[in-house]
């Protein structure tokens, strides 16, 4: 069994991505994309146009100036970053490199853990190669396609600037202009080490979502899912966000745990199984959390959430632990930085791409503002996010036990419902629609995609707002703040940065692991420190990007099960040799959920009588000499070998009553003779000294 | 080793579906259901059989209900409130949710308009649904380390689930009330193929084998659209879930699609409130009505307003939802007695009504008819009675497709009338071969159960089962020969079983 690690992502929105080679099945974890450097790219913009029409004559100027002096580039290699730096193209989209060096073919499973893990799929799914099945959650594949649906939407803002695809588009991707980018922009583009061009791909287009959707076979959390019979793939809630999961795998050799980021309590998404999880013999740790993020330093005061790293498994409550509180008190701020802005007159962006938070913010921000009575109003401006909030009231077996209750007790599962019918949100499809055009009105809070602040509705309004200093943006960490900003600078705009929970923070993950049994874990060799083995219970190992490791063999033979009736059969002989008792069998070889079994065949009556006999064990000289001196044949021996000494005999020839001779290989005993009943005779007395049955 | 079926209740009748399923230890109680037809002791299972001593806590593992309707769930709050089991309950979240609902509405009737003792009071439902684990559809449930259940989609109402246990190496399935066939607002049972030692099947329609659904929809739209248009009134007698949405579901299209402006009521307390569970629980219903949530909620009825008790005797025409179905008391009841002596009104009828209700006693009466509704009071009948020949139950061809399907050792029949149930029974044995049995309520029976023995098997052995080839063979042989006196050649392990 084999472990490798493709990519080890960036957090929340760039999940890790593995390959696991279980039982001879090739599993590949997650397929996300690396949207954060979409920050390369110039945004289009509403004013774009005119600054366009100004920049392609001083581009064309530029391509003249390029043949007359390399001086130019040198300084624009050299100049600090700003707007002009960036690149000024159709956006291509990053995906695993690594993933790239593996035949799409030898693909046999795919298991998407959380709706920003199925971003990348499509460039999967449409290549005619790809074969393999894949599962995902319910909610996560809804999500996930919701996501893929907007993002091409978005993407079409683009083509509408700079036309189809042509070679312009690629013009970037040529090495000399590559050797003039920015060293910033050009780790972007090339990577650390300067290998990542390769992933940079043309989006996929609607038709490659819809198809790779109809590949998805979605599941419930604790369904069963069997992969060829022999693989049983089962689906537990990681409380990360709706429809996020982890994963179990259990082949007949053993049971492995794919445990990616998650989160005790949520506030939306169904908490975090953990449970489900235990006594798997190896788990795959896969949550970066720890060096993920300013989530722990940033928060300052966390003496009161940190677990006493002695504290036994029966002590802990994980229920108690609940980084709820902090939670909430983040999302208490940003409600409150908001009413500022409004009561100011500014208004309020938050192109945060995490279902769950939205949701929350929603309740808590209509509220605020019903509390404080401020009629200012709320849009959700989103190709899907009609479909978005109709689906996030029609899913409670998704979501958080708070949120079920709501549903025990008739109420919406979320208030935005009532506040949709109180026109208090107001949903629309894009920027430049009718209903928006009639019915906008600022101050007023937006909630848009897309976060890395290049793409969607937040260009355009960012654009309108920047110069406005009582608007502010709300903004995850994590993206790097200055380079997304780079195009709307000067910003005098407030911005707040905030970061979300989004997987199990260290000083929780030893009590966890504790809980959870397992035999072996995975660690990423980035939480070595974090780990202490000396007080682990459990064997541990550590994985690199781009490596491979070994899983320990989890065990030596397969469990197999023979039916009873068939086993009431069996005639068992003891053999010579020892205290073995071995016997014949005939059935029929099932693999069926995840178990061998052992059944009688169709063929039924054929007893054992008919069978020929079978002789086991190796011929002893001495014993079989005394035997034929038994029955009173005359002998002698003689030891052979060939000139090469590969082929050993001891040939035994019967001298009286008549002639015969005996060859004796490690393989096969040989019995010459013109004399039937002596033949007999010869064979009775080694049948005698070996096993038969 | 074997399976104890112990049937507490619809056993060769309908009505309070309680069977208790022993397997190795394991004691798994399904349904907890009430008779509607009888007011004494007879109405609940005689729970005293699990347990002489009377606690159910340790004697049974849990209890699994399939769904809402009080014949499968009436008698839980009285089970685990006032005879204390105290251990797991599990039902789907729509079940969960709209349990409650039904419990609430039918202490109601006993208390309010009936004059009854209550059973249990309202805290008891609430403190009975707190103790119930919800779960979803193909959900693996482990309920200890042993027991393993799983719901699968049944049809027949919102939530409705048939349920598959396992114990070790045996598989059991009780089915609960299932449709083979979608409805306007629900699918068709689903069920993967399993390998079963035991299905406990419902034969409510033991015998009847039904055409399309459609014209039999036609047939009651027609009638309400006949009565209304000659200024009648409808009465449709419904509990106060499953039924009346998909009724409304069929009224309110019609409305729209004929443009008929004759009101729809729900009777107050009714399904108004219960629409709002539909709606968040939409996932549950048909593929057709699911596609459409995003931009309409299919139950968000247009035409439907809610009724006032003023509005009995008011003029005109109009159709009114009431509860109780069947007519065993309540609002329906109040209404039918002022409606009934008019021919121009109509009463529709489920197609099954329980003995000892009025409804009961309709189906078999001709119009005009005398109805006794109780000791002192008699109505004379004259309105028009339409039966709804449509029902949310499987009919025999899809027992006897599901039993196939599923091809388990063995088959129990409950929850249908005895002699219907014998001759599906004799079809089962003969057809298919399979084992079937029928018992009658406080009957055990017991099957023998599958069982392995478990082995450990090399992965040479498997590998070269499984996948034949040739390349390995030769390379076993060769290491045939280190091994010593093991030939290669007879190794069984080799032998390729096709």
């Amino acid at each position: 069994m084999e472990f490798t690690c493709l990519s080890e992502g960036k957090g929340f929105y760039f999940p890790p991505c593995y390959i696991l080679d279980i039982c001879g099945f090739r599993v590949l974890f997650d397929c996300p994309m690396d949207l954060s450097s979409l920050t390369m790219f110039l945004p289009v913009s509403t004013d774009s146009f005119t600054m366009c029409n100004g920049e392609i004559t001083s581009r064309s100027c530029q391509k003249s100036m390029d043949l007359e002096s390399n001086v130019y580039k040198r300084q624009k290699i050299d100049k600090p970053l700003d707007e002009s730096s960036l690149i000024r193209s159709e956006p291509r989209y990053k995906i695993i490199k690594n993933l790239l060096l593996w035949n799409v073919s030898f693909i046999d499973v795919v298991l998407i853990s959380s709706p920003m893990g199925i971003l990348g799929l499509p460039f999967l799914t449409r290549n005619k190669e790809f074969s393999a099945k894949v599962y995902a959650t319910e909610a996560a594949a809804r999500i996930g396609h919701l996501m893929m649906e907007d993002l091409v939407t978005m993407h079409k803002e683009f083509r509408q600037v700079y036309g189809p695809e042509g070679s312009g588009s690629r013009q970037w991707m040529k090495w000399e202009e590559l050797e003039l980018l920015p060293s910033e922009l050009k780790e972007i583009a090339l990577g650390k080490d300067g290998t990542e061009l390769a992933g940079w791909m043309p989006l996929y287009s609607a038709a490659d979502v819809k198809d790779c959707i109809q590949k998805i076979q979605t599941l419930k959390y604790a369904e069963e899912a069997f992969y060829n019979g022999t693989l049983i793939i089962k689906a537990f809630a990681s409380g990360l966000e709706i429809g996020t999961c982890n994963w179990s795998i259990i082949c007949p050799k053993g049971s492995i745990a794919y445990l990616s980021s998650s989160v005790f309590s949520s506030a939306t998404a169904m908490c975090f199984d953990y449970n489900s999880l235990q006594r798997s013999d190896v788990i795959l740790y896969t949550d970066f959390t720890p060096c993920n993020g300013s989530n722990i330093s940033n928060d300052g005061d966390n003496g009161s959430a940190t677990a006493d790293p002695n504290q036994s498994i029966d002590n802990v409550n994980w229920e108690a632990i609940a980084d709820d509180y902090q939670e909430m008190e983040k999302l208490d701020f940003i409600c409150s930085c908001s009413m500022d802005s409004v009561k100011a007159g500014g208004s309020v962006l938050i192109p945060v791409g995490r279902v769950g938070i939205i949701l929350q913010l929603l309740e808590r921000i209509a509220l605020c503002l019903e509390s404080q009575n401020l009629k200012v109003p709320i849009y959700i401006v989103s190709s899907v996010a009609e479909e978005m909030m109709a689906f996030t009231n029609v899913i409670p077996e998704w979501l958080s036990k708070q949120r079920q209750d709501r549903l025990y007790s008739g109420q919406p599962l979320f208030n935005h419902v009532e506040l949709l019918n109180d026109k208090r949100i107001q949903l629309f499809p894009a920027i430049h629609s009718l209903k928006l055009l009639t019915n906008w009105q600022e101050p007023c809070i937006v909630f848009c995609p897309h976060w890395s602040l290049r793409l969607g509705p937040v260009v355009h309004l960012l654009q309108r707002w920047c110069r406005d200093e009582n608007s502010i943006l709300v903004m995850e960490e994590g993206v790097d703040a200055s380079l997304a900003l780079l195009p709307f600078s000067p910003m005098k705009m407030k911005v707040l940065q905030c970061s979300f929970l989004s997987g199990i923070q260290s000083q929780f993950s030893r009590p966890l692991l504790k809980t959870l049994q397992p035999r072996h874990v995975l660690f990423p060799e980035k939480l070595r420190q974090h780990i202490d083995p000396s007080k682990n219970l459990f064997s541990s190992s550590y994985y690199s990007e781009g490596e491979t490791l070994n899983v320990p063999n989890l065990k030596e033979n397969s469990e197999l099960d023979i039916a009873v009736d068939l086993a009431s059969r069996l005639q068992y002989t003891t053999l010579k040799q020892g205290n073995i008792n071995i016997a014949r069998l005939k059935g029929e070889l099932a693999i069926e959920q995840g178990k061998y079994r052992l059944l009688p065949g169709t063929e039924q009556g054929v007893s054992s009588q008919i069978r020929p006999v079978v002789h086991l064990g190796r011929i002893n000289l001495d014993a079989l000499l005394t035997e034929l001196r038994k029955i009173a044949l005359n002998i002698t021996v003689e030891e052979t070998t060939s000139a090469d000494g590969s082929y050993k005999a001891s040939l035994v020839h019967v001298l009286e009553p008549n002639k015969a001779t005996i060859e004796i290989t490690k393989a096969q005993t040989l019995i010459s003779t013109a004399d039937k009943n002596l033949a007999s005779q010869i064979s009775e007395a080694i049948s005698s000294i070996l096993d038969c049955f | 080793m074997a399976i104890e079926c112990l049937v507490l209740g619809a056993g060769q009748e309908v009505g309070k579906s309680c069977v208790v399923v022993t397997i190795n230890d394991k004691k798994i109680m399904f349904d907890c259901g009430m008779h509607m037809g009888y007011l004494d002791h007879r109405r609940y299972p005689d729970f005293s059989l699990i347990s002489k001593s009377g606690d159910f806590t340790n004697s049974l593992t849990c209890i699994v209900v399939t769904h809402f309707h009080l014949d499968h769930i009436g008698a839980l709050p009285y089970f685990t409130e006032v005879c204390g089991y105290n251990g797991p309950i599990y039902m789907t979240y729509p079940t969960k949710a709209l349990a409650p609902l039904m419990l609430e509405d039918y202490r109601k009737v006993m208390v309010d308009r009936r004059g009854e003792e209550e059973q249990f009071s309202s805290e008891q439902i609430l403190e009975c649904m707190k103790k119930v684990t919800a779960v979803d559809l193909k959900q693996t449930v482990q309920v200890d380390k042993d027991l393993q259940i799983r719901a699968y989609y049944a049809g027949h109402v919102l939530g409705a689930a048939m349920f598959y246990a396992r114990v070790g190496d045996v598989a059991i399935v009780y089915t609960g009330d299932y449709n083979m066939t979608p409805d306007r607002h629900l699918g068709a049972a689903q069920i993967d193929r399993l390998q079963l030692d035991l299905v406990i099947t419902e034969s409510t329609y033991a015998t009847t084998y039904r055409d399309s659904k459609y014209a039999r929809e036609r047939e009651f739209l027609k009638a309400v659209h006949k009565c209304v248009a000659g200024g009648g009134k409808v009465l449709i007698p419904t509990f106060a879930l499953g039924r009346a949405q998909e009724l409304c579901m069929l009224l309110d299209d019609y409305w729209e699609r004929m443009n008929l402006k004759v009101p729809i009521y729900f009777s107050a307390g009714l399904t108004v409130q219960a629409n709002m569970y539909y709606k968040m629980l939409i996932n549950w219903t048909s593929q057709k009505v699911k596609d459409t949530y995003a931009t309409r909620n299919a139950f968000d009825f247009k035409h439907v307003c809610s009724f006032d008790r003023s509005l009995i005797n008011a003029p005109g025409p109009c159709v009114l939802f009431a509860t109780p179905g069947m007519i065993s008391g309540g609002f329906s009841l109040e209404v039918f007695k002022q409606w009934a002596p008019y021919e121009g009104n109509l009463v529709t009828l489920p197609g099954y009504c329980v003995a000892g209700t009025v409804g009961h006693r309709l189906m078999s009466a001709k119009t005009p008819a005398q109805i006794n509704i109780d000791q002192d009071t008699q109505i004379d009948v004259r309105c028009q009675i339409h039966q709804l020949s449509f029902s949310p139950h499987t009919d025999a061809k899809g027992i006897l497709d599901l039993v196939k399907f599923l091809s388990p050792k063995h088959v129990i029949l409950v929850h249908g009338e005895k002699p219907k149930m014998a001759t599906l029974k004799e079809k089962i044995q003969s057809q298919m071969g399979i084992q079937c049995f029928d018992p009658a309520n406080n009957e055990t029976v017991s099957i023998p159960s599958t069982h392995y023995v478990k082995a450990v098997a090399s992965d040479a052995l498997l590998q070269s089962s499984l996948s034949p080839n040739l390349k390995f063979i030769r390379k076993c042989s060769e290491r045939g020969s280190d091994f010593g006196g093991l030939d290669a050649r007879t190794k069984p392990g080799l032998k390729v079983f096709r």
